[in-house]
């Protein structure tokens, strides 16, 4: 699996994984709070925090797994890892635009929340959501281009 | 995305004519990664002009040797 795809497998497992978390977390205090009475600022400063510290841990440890993997086969690490070719940059390029495309529906969505003049706790929820979709979408179009073929 | 190229090629062959050179090898005398020349040989990415021209030379042989591209029907 070339470096680049495991990249993208480390972004799809935290896009899932930790947003889910916030949702939860968060929808579940809608039973008993009014969203306007919601205090969503720390809960979603720390789920992008901890989005971007898993993130960067899940790239070292991909490294680390590559790095390995490659000096087994008696090859070069710092080969594997930094090698980048025309097609994985194709594919990086491909499912940005995707994801961002994705994106830019979810940023419709917050310019109507605030047109209708919304609480601010569901114009910061679409707009984590827009992020993490999109970002979601383009690591899992990065995945499928790298195995069906682009 | 997954749009199959019409583009075919021998890569596989001329590996094995030129003392059986793996995709690794072959990978590195090209500057891309295994998982492009496996790609490429199965017929799932057609790599740019300038990489294809990097393949032929690496065989010593024609673009044409290593490449094909059928004619309409």
């Amino acid at each position: 699996m070339p470096f680049e795809e495991k990249i993208s497998w480390v972004n799809a497992v935290v896009m899932a994984i930790v947003p889910v978390a916030y949702f939860v977390i968060m929808l579940g205090r809608l039973g008993d709070t009014p969203a306007a009475d919601i205090s969503y600022q720390w809960p979603l400063l720390i789920a992008i925090g901890a989005s971007i510290v898993l993130t960067i841990v899940g790239s070292i440890l991909a490294g680390i797994g590559t790095g390995i993997s490659a000096e087994l086969r008696g090859r070069s690490a710092s080969t594997e890892i930094d090698r980048k070719d025309e097609r994985d940059k194709q594919i990086s390029r491909h499912g940005d635009l995707i994801g961002f495309s994705v994106s830019s529906f979810g940023m419709v969505g917050v310019l109507a929340l605030t047109m209708l003049e919304y609480e601010y706790f569901w114009i910061a929820s679409v707009l984590y959501l827009s992020f993490v979709v999109g970002t979601l979408v383009g690591s899992v179009v990065k995945i499928v281009s790298y195995h069906r073929g682009f | 995305m997954g749009k199959p190229t019409r583009v075919t090629n021998r890569i596989r062959a001329l590996r094995f004519a030129a003392g059986e050179m793996t995709q690794a090898d072959l990978a590195d005398k090209v500057g891309v990664t295994r998982q492009t020349v496996i790609a490429i040989e199965q017929g799932r990415y057609s790599p740019s002009l300038e990489m294809a021209f990097q393949i032929a030379r690496v065989f010593d042989v024609p673009l044409d040797d290593v490449f094909q591209y059928p004619k309409e029907k």
